[in-house]
Protein backbone atom coordinates (compact mmCIF):
# COMPACT_ATOMS: atom_id res chain seq x y z
CA UNK A 1 0.00 0.00 0.00
CA UNK A 2 0.96 3.69 -0.94
CA UNK A 3 -0.05 6.12 1.18
CA UNK A 4 0.23 9.53 -0.10
CA UNK A 5 -0.17 13.05 2.33
CA UNK A 6 -0.49 16.49 -0.07
CA UNK A 7 0.27 19.80 1.43
CA UNK A 8 -1.80 22.94 0.15
CA UNK A 9 -3.78 25.58 0.92
CA UNK A 10 -7.93 25.59 0.88
CA UNK A 11 -8.66 26.31 -2.52
CA UNK A 12 -5.83 25.45 -4.14
CA UNK A 13 -7.49 21.72 -4.79
CA UNK A 14 -5.10 19.33 -2.99
CA UNK A 15 -8.53 17.19 -2.28
CA UNK A 16 -9.29 17.56 -5.79
CA UNK A 17 -5.85 16.02 -6.49
CA UNK A 18 -6.34 13.35 -4.06
CA UNK A 19 -9.61 12.51 -5.50
CA UNK A 20 -8.11 12.21 -9.24
CA UNK A 21 -5.31 10.20 -7.89
CA UNK A 22 -7.96 7.96 -5.90
CA UNK A 23 -10.53 7.58 -8.96
CA UNK A 24 -7.51 7.15 -11.60
CA UNK A 25 -6.66 4.17 -9.39
CA UNK A 26 -9.78 2.61 -8.59
CA UNK A 27 -10.47 2.99 -12.49
CA UNK A 28 -7.40 0.55 -13.14
CA UNK A 29 -8.98 -2.05 -10.38
CA UNK A 30 -6.95 -1.10 -8.04
CA UNK A 31 -8.00 -0.03 -3.96
CA UNK A 32 -8.19 3.34 -2.98
CA UNK A 33 -9.53 6.10 -0.49
CA UNK A 34 -9.15 9.84 -1.06
CA UNK A 35 -9.74 11.94 1.91
CA UNK A 36 -9.53 15.32 3.08
CA UNK A 37 -8.34 16.69 6.43
CA UNK A 38 -11.77 16.59 7.90
CA UNK A 39 -13.65 20.33 9.25
CA UNK A 40 -14.36 23.51 7.60
CA UNK A 41 -13.21 24.53 4.25
CA UNK A 42 -10.93 27.90 4.72
CA UNK A 43 -9.29 29.20 1.35
CA UNK A 44 -5.79 30.21 1.92
CA UNK A 45 -5.37 27.96 5.22
CA UNK A 46 -2.59 25.60 5.11
CA UNK A 47 -4.61 22.17 4.60
CA UNK A 48 -4.20 18.68 3.60
CA UNK A 49 -5.76 16.01 1.89
CA UNK A 50 -4.81 12.09 1.86
CA UNK A 51 -4.25 9.40 -0.75
CA UNK A 52 -4.07 5.40 -0.07
CA UNK A 53 -3.72 3.28 -3.08
CA UNK A 54 -3.88 -0.70 -2.89
CA UNK A 55 -3.17 -4.00 -4.66
CA UNK A 56 -5.66 -5.41 -1.71
CA UNK A 57 -8.81 -4.27 -0.04
CA UNK A 58 -7.50 -1.21 2.46
CA UNK A 59 -8.51 -2.02 6.12
CA UNK A 60 -8.12 1.14 7.94
CA UNK A 61 -9.75 4.14 8.56
CA UNK A 62 -6.62 6.05 10.80
CA UNK A 63 -5.36 9.40 9.10
CA UNK A 64 -2.11 8.82 7.01
CA UNK A 65 0.56 9.50 9.67
CA UNK A 66 3.99 7.88 8.12
CA UNK A 67 3.25 8.68 4.60
CA UNK A 68 5.67 6.71 1.79
CA UNK A 69 4.94 10.13 -0.33
CA UNK A 70 4.54 13.65 0.26
CA UNK A 71 3.42 16.28 -2.13
CA UNK A 72 3.20 20.10 -1.66
CA UNK A 73 1.17 21.93 -3.56
CA UNK A 74 2.29 25.82 -2.54
CA UNK A 75 6.01 26.73 -2.01
CA UNK A 76 4.93 29.42 0.67
CA UNK A 77 3.84 26.98 2.94
CA UNK A 78 7.59 24.89 3.35
CA UNK A 79 8.55 27.10 5.82
CA UNK A 80 5.47 27.25 7.79
CA UNK A 81 4.17 23.69 7.72
CA UNK A 82 6.58 20.56 8.53
CA UNK A 83 6.16 19.04 5.54
CA UNK A 84 8.44 15.95 6.47
CA UNK A 85 6.67 15.40 9.49
CA UNK A 86 6.79 11.09 9.44
CA UNK A 87 7.89 10.77 5.98
CA UNK A 88 9.50 7.49 5.80
CA UNK A 89 13.26 7.65 5.07
CA UNK A 90 12.59 6.07 1.71
CA UNK A 91 9.79 7.98 0.91
CA UNK A 92 9.69 10.74 -1.82
CA UNK A 93 8.84 14.42 -1.08
CA UNK A 94 7.39 16.46 -4.46
CA UNK A 95 7.45 19.83 -4.50
CA UNK A 96 6.41 23.09 -6.08
CA UNK A 97 9.37 25.09 -6.70
CA UNK A 98 11.95 26.81 -8.57
CA UNK A 99 14.72 26.38 -5.91
CA UNK A 100 17.53 23.85 -6.48
CA UNK A 101 17.62 20.93 -5.03
CA UNK A 102 20.95 21.68 -2.47
CA UNK A 103 18.90 24.35 -1.54
CA UNK A 104 15.66 22.29 -0.99
CA UNK A 105 17.87 19.73 1.50
CA UNK A 106 19.41 22.15 3.42
CA UNK A 107 15.99 24.18 4.11
CA UNK A 108 14.20 21.39 4.87
CA UNK A 109 16.86 18.99 6.24
CA UNK A 110 15.95 16.01 4.57
CA UNK A 111 17.97 13.39 2.68
CA UNK A 112 14.69 11.43 0.91
CA UNK A 113 14.38 11.42 -3.08
CA UNK A 114 13.22 14.57 -4.03
CA UNK A 115 10.45 14.99 -7.21
CA UNK A 116 10.76 18.82 -8.15
CA UNK A 117 9.11 21.09 -10.70
CA UNK A 118 8.54 24.39 -11.30
CA UNK A 119 4.65 23.94 -11.15
CA UNK A 120 3.71 27.49 -10.21
CA UNK A 121 5.46 28.77 -14.07
CA UNK A 122 3.76 25.63 -15.46
CA UNK A 123 0.51 26.70 -14.35
CA UNK A 124 0.84 30.33 -15.01
CA UNK A 125 1.65 29.81 -18.42
CA UNK A 126 -0.94 26.98 -19.53
CA UNK A 127 -3.64 27.83 -17.30
CA UNK A 128 -3.07 31.94 -16.71
CA UNK A 129 -3.70 30.95 -12.81
CA UNK A 130 -1.71 29.89 -9.93
CA UNK A 131 -3.48 26.99 -9.62
CA UNK A 132 -0.86 23.95 -9.39
CA UNK A 133 -3.34 20.89 -8.52
CA UNK A 134 -3.22 19.17 -12.08
CA UNK A 135 -0.05 20.23 -12.25
CA UNK A 136 1.43 18.56 -9.72
CA UNK A 137 -0.25 15.13 -10.56
CA UNK A 138 2.14 15.17 -13.88
CA UNK A 139 4.40 15.42 -11.01
CA UNK A 140 3.36 12.84 -8.50
CA UNK A 141 2.98 10.16 -11.46
CA UNK A 142 6.58 11.06 -12.70
CA UNK A 143 7.81 10.32 -9.55
CA UNK A 144 5.85 7.54 -8.38
CA UNK A 145 3.70 5.66 -11.14
CA UNK A 146 0.98 4.93 -9.00
CA UNK A 147 -1.54 5.31 -11.75
CA UNK A 148 -0.59 5.56 -15.41
CA UNK A 149 -1.14 9.09 -17.24
CA UNK A 150 -3.88 7.79 -19.70
CA UNK A 151 -5.76 6.61 -16.43
CA UNK A 152 -6.45 10.40 -14.95
CA UNK A 153 -7.25 11.41 -18.37
CA UNK A 154 -10.70 10.26 -17.90
CA UNK A 155 -11.07 11.87 -14.20
CA UNK A 156 -9.21 14.87 -15.47
CA UNK A 157 -11.89 15.44 -18.42
CA UNK A 158 -14.99 15.02 -16.26
CA UNK A 159 -13.94 16.96 -13.69
CA UNK A 160 -12.75 19.98 -15.30
CA UNK A 161 -15.22 19.69 -18.45
CA UNK A 162 -14.68 22.60 -21.18
CA UNK A 163 -11.23 23.42 -19.32
CA UNK A 164 -9.97 19.96 -18.94
CA UNK A 165 -7.61 20.31 -22.03
CA UNK A 166 -5.76 22.98 -20.53
CA UNK A 167 -5.01 20.83 -17.19
CA UNK A 168 -3.88 17.63 -19.31
CA UNK A 169 -1.62 19.89 -21.05
CA UNK A 170 0.05 21.47 -17.67
CA UNK A 171 -0.33 17.98 -16.02
CA UNK A 172 1.77 16.53 -19.25
CA UNK A 173 4.11 19.20 -19.28
CA UNK A 174 4.88 18.63 -15.21
CA UNK A 175 5.52 14.71 -16.46
CA UNK A 176 7.87 16.20 -19.04
CA UNK A 177 9.72 18.74 -16.63
CA UNK A 178 9.91 17.06 -13.24
CA UNK A 179 12.92 15.86 -12.34
CA UNK A 180 13.86 13.35 -9.82
CA UNK A 181 16.93 13.69 -7.16
CA UNK A 182 17.49 10.04 -5.74
CA UNK A 183 18.51 10.33 -1.60
CA UNK B 1 -23.32 -7.00 -11.27
CA UNK B 2 -23.19 -3.25 -11.40
CA UNK B 3 -20.16 -1.07 -12.26
CA UNK B 4 -17.16 -0.18 -9.65
CA UNK B 5 -17.19 2.95 -9.30
CA UNK B 6 -14.11 5.39 -6.97
CA UNK B 7 -17.28 7.92 -5.55
CA UNK B 8 -17.57 9.45 -2.26
CA UNK B 9 -19.61 7.43 0.10
CA UNK B 10 -22.16 10.78 0.73
CA UNK B 11 -22.90 10.77 -3.16
CA UNK B 12 -23.24 6.72 -3.20
CA UNK B 13 -25.75 7.27 -0.46
CA UNK B 14 -27.68 9.84 -2.87
CA UNK B 15 -27.00 7.37 -5.68
CA UNK B 16 -28.87 4.89 -3.80
CA UNK B 17 -31.48 6.79 -2.82
CA UNK B 18 -32.48 7.78 -6.39
CA UNK B 19 -32.24 3.70 -7.12
CA UNK B 20 -35.05 3.60 -4.86
CA UNK B 21 -36.60 5.85 -6.88
CA UNK B 22 -38.00 7.73 -3.51
CA UNK B 23 -41.38 10.81 -3.70
CA UNK B 24 -40.46 12.65 -1.37
CA UNK B 25 -36.82 13.68 0.17
CA UNK B 26 -37.41 17.19 2.94
CA UNK B 27 -34.18 17.91 4.87
CA UNK B 28 -31.63 20.35 6.31
CA UNK B 29 -28.07 20.94 5.26
CA UNK B 30 -26.00 19.81 8.48
CA UNK B 31 -22.38 19.00 8.03
CA UNK B 32 -21.15 15.87 8.04
CA UNK B 33 -24.07 15.30 6.27
CA UNK B 34 -24.46 17.77 3.60
CA UNK B 35 -23.14 16.08 1.02
CA UNK B 36 -25.86 13.27 1.11
CA UNK B 37 -28.94 15.77 0.48
CA UNK B 38 -27.07 18.51 -1.69
CA UNK B 39 -26.09 15.82 -4.20
CA UNK B 40 -29.78 15.04 -4.04
CA UNK B 41 -31.20 17.83 -4.93
CA UNK B 42 -29.06 18.26 -7.86
CA UNK B 43 -30.43 14.54 -9.00
CA UNK B 44 -33.91 15.99 -8.58
CA UNK B 45 -32.82 19.29 -10.61
CA UNK B 46 -30.99 17.40 -13.20
CA UNK B 47 -34.00 15.30 -13.99
CA UNK B 48 -32.47 12.23 -12.97
CA UNK B 49 -34.72 11.94 -9.75
CA UNK B 50 -38.75 12.36 -10.31
CA UNK B 51 -39.29 13.36 -7.00
CA UNK B 52 -40.35 16.37 -4.66
CA UNK B 53 -37.17 17.92 -2.72
CA UNK B 54 -38.47 20.40 -0.22
CA UNK B 55 -35.79 22.32 1.87
CA UNK B 56 -37.41 22.99 5.13
CA UNK B 57 -36.45 25.27 7.63
CA UNK B 58 -35.07 23.04 10.13
CA UNK B 59 -34.20 19.40 11.03
CA UNK B 60 -37.34 19.29 13.43
CA UNK B 61 -39.53 20.29 10.25
CA UNK B 62 -37.74 17.96 7.78
CA UNK B 63 -38.82 14.90 9.93
CA UNK B 64 -42.50 16.80 10.10
CA UNK B 65 -42.32 16.93 7.07
CA UNK B 66 -41.03 13.38 5.71
CA UNK B 67 -44.20 12.06 8.79
CA UNK B 68 -46.70 14.13 6.29
CA UNK B 69 -45.30 12.50 2.98
CA UNK B 70 -44.76 9.04 4.39
CA UNK B 71 -47.94 9.01 5.88
CA UNK B 72 -49.89 10.15 2.34
CA UNK B 73 -48.16 6.81 1.46
CA UNK B 74 -44.65 8.55 -0.65
CA UNK B 75 -41.81 6.98 -0.34
CA UNK B 76 -39.78 9.51 1.78
CA UNK B 77 -36.14 9.99 2.28
CA UNK B 78 -34.12 12.20 4.94
CA UNK B 79 -30.70 12.29 6.35
CA UNK B 80 -29.01 14.36 9.32
CA UNK B 81 -26.22 14.14 11.93
CA UNK B 82 -25.97 15.44 15.66
CA UNK B 83 -27.74 18.41 16.51
CA UNK B 84 -29.87 17.77 13.50
CA UNK B 85 -30.75 14.75 14.65
CA UNK B 86 -31.31 16.00 18.24
CA UNK B 87 -33.80 18.57 17.12
CA UNK B 88 -35.81 15.63 15.30
CA UNK B 89 -35.91 13.07 18.25
CA UNK B 90 -39.70 14.57 19.14
CA UNK B 91 -41.02 13.63 15.95
CA UNK B 92 -38.83 10.85 15.01
CA UNK B 93 -40.96 9.13 18.34
CA UNK B 94 -44.06 9.65 16.18
CA UNK B 95 -42.58 8.73 13.08
CA UNK B 96 -42.56 5.27 14.69
CA UNK B 97 -45.54 4.79 16.74
CA UNK B 98 -47.37 5.71 13.59
CA UNK B 99 -45.34 3.24 11.62
CA UNK B 100 -44.16 5.31 8.99
CA UNK B 101 -41.47 3.95 6.80
CA UNK B 102 -39.82 6.47 6.51
CA UNK B 103 -35.70 6.19 5.34
CA UNK B 104 -33.38 7.92 6.83
CA UNK B 105 -29.12 8.57 6.35
CA UNK B 106 -27.28 9.53 9.96
CA UNK B 107 -23.54 10.76 9.31
CA UNK B 108 -22.55 10.02 12.63
CA UNK B 109 -21.01 13.30 14.25
CA UNK B 110 -20.40 14.01 17.86
CA UNK B 111 -23.32 16.18 19.99
CA UNK B 112 -22.61 19.89 21.43
CA UNK B 113 -21.06 20.78 23.68
CA UNK B 114 -18.03 21.98 23.02
CA UNK B 115 -19.73 21.65 19.54
CA UNK B 116 -17.55 19.38 17.29
CA UNK B 117 -18.80 18.76 14.01
CA UNK B 118 -16.53 15.94 13.88
CA UNK B 119 -17.18 12.20 13.96
CA UNK B 120 -18.75 9.85 17.15
CA UNK B 121 -21.58 8.23 17.92
CA UNK B 122 -23.50 10.70 20.28
CA UNK B 123 -26.05 10.66 17.81
CA UNK B 124 -26.77 7.34 17.56
CA UNK B 125 -26.29 6.95 21.12
CA UNK B 126 -29.17 9.70 21.39
CA UNK B 127 -31.36 8.11 18.69
CA UNK B 128 -31.15 4.29 20.09
CA UNK B 129 -34.78 4.62 21.93
CA UNK B 130 -36.66 6.43 19.47
CA UNK B 131 -38.23 2.84 17.90
CA UNK B 132 -36.71 3.26 14.72
CA UNK B 133 -34.50 0.11 12.78
CA UNK B 134 -30.92 0.93 13.19
CA UNK B 135 -28.52 -0.44 11.15
CA UNK B 136 -24.41 1.28 11.42
CA UNK B 137 -22.00 0.55 8.10
CA UNK B 138 -18.72 -0.13 8.00
CA UNK B 139 -17.59 0.85 4.90
CA UNK B 140 -18.86 2.69 1.45
CA UNK B 141 -20.34 -0.37 -0.01
CA UNK B 142 -22.16 -1.34 2.56
CA UNK B 143 -23.31 2.17 2.81
CA UNK B 144 -25.22 2.23 -0.60
CA UNK B 145 -26.24 -1.62 0.14
CA UNK B 146 -28.09 -0.77 3.80
CA UNK B 147 -30.11 2.25 1.96
CA UNK B 148 -31.65 -0.25 -0.37
CA UNK B 149 -31.98 -2.83 2.32
CA UNK B 150 -33.56 -0.53 4.60
CA UNK B 151 -36.92 0.82 2.27
CA UNK B 152 -37.10 -3.27 1.71
CA UNK B 153 -37.73 -3.91 5.25
CA UNK B 154 -39.55 -0.91 6.52
CA UNK B 155 -41.90 -1.18 4.03
CA UNK B 156 -41.88 -4.56 4.65
CA UNK B 157 -45.84 -5.09 5.61
CA UNK B 158 -45.26 -7.23 8.52
CA UNK B 159 -42.51 -4.38 9.49
CA UNK B 160 -43.81 -0.95 8.80
CA UNK B 161 -41.36 0.77 11.01
CA UNK B 162 -38.69 3.81 10.23
CA UNK B 163 -35.53 2.96 9.36
CA UNK B 164 -31.58 4.56 9.81
CA UNK B 165 -29.05 4.03 8.01
CA UNK B 166 -25.96 5.20 10.74
CA UNK B 167 -22.38 6.05 8.36
CA UNK B 168 -19.72 7.53 10.42
CA UNK B 169 -19.17 11.76 9.60
CA UNK B 170 -16.04 12.54 7.56
CA UNK B 171 -14.62 8.94 8.33
CA UNK B 172 -16.69 7.18 5.90
CA UNK B 173 -18.93 9.53 4.67
CA UNK B 174 -16.64 11.87 2.85
CA UNK B 175 -14.21 9.17 2.00
CA UNK B 176 -13.65 8.37 -1.77
CA UNK B 177 -13.72 5.04 -2.39
CA UNK B 178 -14.54 2.11 -4.89
CA UNK B 179 -18.34 0.32 -4.52
CA UNK B 180 -19.87 -1.66 -6.84
CA UNK B 181 -23.02 0.54 -7.82
CA UNK B 182 -26.30 -1.73 -9.28
CA UNK B 183 -28.41 -0.84 -11.97
CA UNK B 184 -31.70 0.47 -12.15
CA UNK B 185 -33.01 -2.99 -13.30
CA UNK B 186 -30.89 -5.18 -10.20
CA UNK B 187 -32.85 -2.61 -8.01
CA UNK B 188 -36.14 -3.32 -8.92
CA UNK B 189 -35.58 -6.88 -8.27
CA UNK B 190 -35.16 -6.22 -4.99
CA UNK B 191 -37.57 -3.44 -4.60
CA UNK B 192 -41.11 -3.40 -5.16
CA UNK B 193 -42.95 0.40 -5.83
CA UNK B 194 -44.46 1.28 -2.31
CA UNK B 195 -47.86 0.82 -1.92
CA UNK B 196 -48.76 2.08 2.05
CA UNK B 197 -51.78 -0.36 3.69
CA UNK B 198 -53.24 2.89 4.99
CA UNK B 199 -52.28 5.76 4.35
CA UNK B 200 -53.79 9.69 4.26
CA UNK B 201 -56.27 10.12 1.27
CA UNK B 202 -59.00 13.10 1.37
CA UNK B 203 -61.29 10.78 -0.79
CA UNK B 204 -61.31 8.77 2.77
CA UNK B 205 -60.16 10.29 5.25
CA UNK B 206 -59.25 8.91 8.42
CA UNK B 207 -57.06 9.86 11.36
CA UNK B 208 -53.73 9.20 12.18
CA UNK B 209 -51.76 9.89 15.63
CA UNK B 210 -54.90 10.87 17.74
CA UNK B 211 -54.62 10.69 21.49
CA UNK B 212 -53.54 7.53 23.49
CA UNK B 213 -55.97 7.64 26.77
CA UNK B 214 -55.19 5.26 29.47
CA UNK B 215 -57.26 2.75 28.22
CA UNK B 216 -55.15 2.12 24.93
CA UNK B 217 -51.31 3.68 25.21
CA UNK B 218 -49.97 0.67 27.05
CA UNK B 219 -51.57 -1.91 24.06
CA UNK B 220 -50.04 0.79 21.68
CA UNK B 221 -46.70 0.88 22.98
CA UNK B 222 -46.90 -3.15 23.67
CA UNK B 223 -47.89 -3.60 19.59
CA UNK B 224 -45.00 -0.85 18.80
CA UNK B 225 -42.30 -3.06 21.16
CA UNK B 226 -43.16 -6.20 19.47
CA UNK B 227 -43.08 -5.00 16.00
CA UNK B 228 -39.63 -3.90 16.33
CA UNK B 229 -38.87 -7.27 17.99
CA UNK B 230 -40.31 -9.14 15.26
CA UNK B 231 -38.78 -6.75 12.32
CA UNK B 232 -35.62 -8.81 12.80
CA UNK B 233 -36.62 -11.81 10.81
CA UNK B 234 -37.68 -9.50 7.84
CA UNK B 235 -34.25 -7.88 8.28
CA UNK B 236 -32.26 -11.13 7.97
CA UNK B 237 -34.85 -12.52 5.75
CA UNK B 238 -34.31 -8.95 3.43
CA UNK B 239 -30.52 -9.60 3.52
CA UNK B 240 -30.74 -12.79 2.20
CA UNK B 241 -32.83 -11.95 -0.76
CA UNK B 242 -30.04 -9.01 -1.34
CA UNK B 243 -26.92 -11.56 -1.18
CA UNK B 244 -28.96 -14.22 -3.25
CA UNK B 245 -29.88 -11.37 -5.85
CA UNK B 246 -26.19 -9.45 -5.79
CA UNK B 247 -23.72 -11.98 -4.31
CA UNK B 248 -23.44 -9.66 -0.67
CA UNK B 249 -24.44 -11.16 2.00
CA UNK B 250 -25.15 -9.40 5.78
CA UNK B 251 -25.57 -10.60 8.83
CA UNK B 252 -27.30 -8.80 11.74
CA UNK B 253 -23.64 -9.58 13.78
CA UNK B 254 -20.19 -9.35 11.67
CA UNK B 255 -17.27 -11.37 13.27
CA UNK B 256 -13.37 -10.96 12.47
CA UNK B 257 -10.64 -14.11 12.82
CA UNK B 258 -12.77 -14.90 16.28
CA UNK B 259 -12.61 -18.72 15.31
CA UNK B 260 -10.46 -19.36 18.36
CA UNK B 261 -10.22 -16.24 19.87
CA UNK B 262 -9.17 -15.35 23.44
CA UNK B 263 -9.88 -11.65 23.59
CA UNK B 264 -12.60 -10.16 21.11
CA UNK B 265 -12.73 -6.61 20.34
CA UNK B 266 -16.68 -5.28 20.04
CA UNK B 267 -17.18 -2.15 18.06
CA UNK B 268 -19.68 -0.54 15.86
CA UNK B 269 -19.30 1.51 12.51
CA UNK B 270 -15.93 1.75 10.23
CA UNK B 271 -13.29 1.88 12.36
CA UNK B 272 -13.74 -1.74 12.58
CA UNK B 273 -11.38 -1.83 9.53
CA UNK B 274 -9.31 -0.32 11.38
CA UNK B 275 -9.21 -2.92 14.46
CA UNK B 276 -8.89 -5.31 11.42
CA UNK B 277 -5.48 -4.12 10.71
CA UNK B 278 -4.75 -4.16 14.02
CA UNK B 279 -5.42 -8.31 14.73
CA UNK B 280 -3.83 -9.01 11.85
CA UNK B 281 -0.80 -7.87 13.54
CA UNK B 282 -1.17 -9.34 16.61
CA UNK B 283 -2.21 -12.47 15.11
CA UNK B 284 0.98 -12.63 13.29
CA UNK B 285 2.05 -12.21 16.92
CA UNK B 286 0.19 -15.30 17.63
CA UNK B 287 -2.10 -13.16 19.67
CA UNK B 288 -5.68 -15.09 19.79
CA UNK B 289 -8.03 -11.76 19.46
CA UNK B 290 -10.67 -11.29 16.91
CA UNK B 291 -13.36 -8.49 16.06
CA UNK B 292 -17.36 -8.61 16.56
CA UNK B 293 -19.12 -5.77 15.05
CA UNK B 294 -23.13 -5.56 15.66
CA UNK B 295 -24.49 -4.42 11.76
CA UNK B 296 -27.77 -4.54 13.17
CA UNK B 297 -28.00 -2.18 16.32
CA UNK B 298 -31.67 -1.36 16.69
CA UNK B 299 -33.41 -4.20 17.60
CA UNK B 300 -30.44 -5.11 19.26
CA UNK B 301 -29.12 -8.97 18.33
CA UNK B 302 -28.31 -10.48 21.60
CA UNK B 303 -28.74 -13.86 20.44
CA UNK B 304 -26.05 -13.07 17.91
CA UNK B 305 -24.42 -11.29 20.52
CA UNK B 306 -24.36 -14.43 22.93
CA UNK B 307 -22.95 -17.03 19.73
CA UNK B 308 -19.95 -14.23 19.07
CA UNK B 309 -19.08 -13.64 22.62
CA UNK B 310 -19.58 -17.38 24.10
CA UNK B 311 -15.72 -18.79 24.03
CA UNK B 312 -14.15 -15.15 24.85
CA UNK B 313 -12.17 -14.73 27.80
CA UNK B 314 -11.84 -11.20 27.29
CA UNK B 315 -14.12 -8.60 25.79
CA UNK B 316 -12.91 -4.83 25.23
CA UNK B 317 -16.13 -2.90 24.35
CA UNK B 318 -15.36 -0.07 22.70
CA UNK B 319 -18.00 2.99 22.99
CA UNK B 320 -17.85 5.72 20.16
CA UNK B 321 -19.88 8.26 22.63
CA UNK B 322 -20.02 9.02 26.64
CA UNK B 323 -23.00 8.18 28.47
CA UNK B 324 -22.71 10.99 31.43
CA UNK B 325 -23.90 9.00 33.96
CA UNK B 326 -20.83 7.79 35.81
CA UNK B 327 -20.90 4.00 34.80
CA UNK B 328 -19.49 4.39 31.41
CA UNK B 329 -20.28 4.49 27.85
CA UNK B 330 -24.02 3.03 26.37
CA UNK B 331 -22.92 0.01 23.95
CA UNK B 332 -21.31 -1.32 27.38
CA UNK B 333 -24.37 -1.36 29.45
CA UNK B 334 -26.13 -3.41 26.48
CA UNK B 335 -23.79 -6.04 25.93
CA UNK B 336 -23.51 -6.57 29.70
CA UNK B 337 -27.57 -6.77 30.07
CA UNK B 338 -27.17 -9.32 27.16
CA UNK B 339 -23.97 -11.46 28.70
CA UNK B 340 -26.09 -11.68 32.37
CA UNK B 341 -29.42 -12.79 30.67
CA UNK B 342 -26.95 -15.52 28.76
CA UNK B 343 -25.17 -16.12 32.59
CA UNK B 344 -21.74 -15.42 30.72
CA UNK B 345 -18.55 -13.62 32.09
CA UNK B 346 -15.81 -12.78 30.11
CA UNK B 347 -14.02 -9.91 31.89
CA UNK B 348 -15.50 -6.87 30.38
CA UNK B 349 -13.81 -3.57 30.02
CA UNK B 350 -15.15 -0.49 28.29
CA UNK B 351 -13.32 2.05 26.48
CA UNK B 352 -14.50 5.18 25.35
CA UNK B 353 -12.52 6.28 21.86
CA UNK B 354 -12.64 8.43 18.94
CA UNK B 355 -15.09 10.86 20.51
CA UNK B 356 -15.73 14.03 18.89
CA UNK B 357 -13.26 13.27 15.57
CA UNK B 358 -10.09 12.19 17.97
CA UNK B 359 -8.66 9.17 15.71
CA UNK B 360 -8.65 6.17 16.64
CA UNK B 361 -5.06 4.13 15.01
CA UNK B 362 -4.04 1.16 14.22
CA UNK B 363 -1.95 1.29 17.69
CA UNK B 364 -4.48 2.08 19.84
CA UNK B 365 -6.54 -0.73 18.80
CA UNK B 366 -3.52 -3.18 19.82
CA UNK B 367 -3.39 -0.97 22.97
CA UNK B 368 -6.38 -1.71 24.24
CA UNK B 369 -6.03 -5.46 23.70
CA UNK B 370 -2.81 -5.62 25.42
CA UNK B 371 -4.89 -3.32 28.32
CA UNK B 372 -7.30 -5.62 29.15
CA UNK B 373 -5.35 -8.57 28.97
CA UNK B 374 -3.34 -7.20 31.51
CA UNK B 375 -5.96 -5.87 33.58
CA UNK B 376 -7.49 -9.50 33.12
CA UNK B 377 -4.21 -11.17 34.26
CA UNK B 378 -3.92 -9.21 37.01
CA UNK B 379 -7.88 -9.47 37.99
CA UNK B 380 -8.21 -5.92 38.93
CA UNK B 381 -11.97 -4.90 38.83
CA UNK B 382 -12.87 -3.74 35.20
CA UNK B 383 -13.36 -0.11 35.20
CA UNK B 384 -14.39 2.19 32.31
CA UNK B 385 -12.10 4.30 30.69
CA UNK B 386 -11.66 6.96 28.11
CA UNK B 387 -9.01 6.53 26.02
CA UNK B 388 -6.26 8.57 24.38
CA UNK B 389 -6.83 11.59 27.23
CA UNK B 390 -4.28 14.29 27.10
CA UNK B 391 -3.23 15.10 30.76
Amino acid sequence: MIEIRLHGRGGQGGVTSAELTALAAIEEGKYAQAFPSFGPERRGAPVMAFVRVSEERIRTREKVYEPDVVLVLDPTILKIVPVTSGLKDTGTLILNTNLPPDEIRKQLNTKVRLALVDATKIALDILRLPITNTTMLGALIKATGIVSPESLEAPLRERFGPIAEKNIQAFKAALEETVIIEE
Amino acid sequence: MGKRVGIEVSLAVSHAVMLADVDVIAAYPITPQTHIVEHLSELVADGLLDAEFIPVESEHSAMSTSVGASAAGARTFTATSSQGLALMVEIMYIASSLRLPIVMAVANRALSGPISIWNDHGDMMLSRDTGWIQTVAENGQEVFDLVLHAYRVAEDPRVMLPMIVNLDGFTLSHMIEPIEFLSQEEVNKYLRPYRAPIRMDPENPITMGPVGMPEVYTEAKKAQDEALKNSKKVIIEAWKEFGDLFGRYYSPVETYRMEDAETAILILGSLAETAMTAVDKMRDKGKKVGIIRPRLFRPFPADEIVEAVKNVKNLAVIDRAVALNGMGGPLSFEIRSVLYDANLHPYLKNYIAGLGGRDVTVDDFSDIVSDIESCAQKGVKPEYTIVNVRE
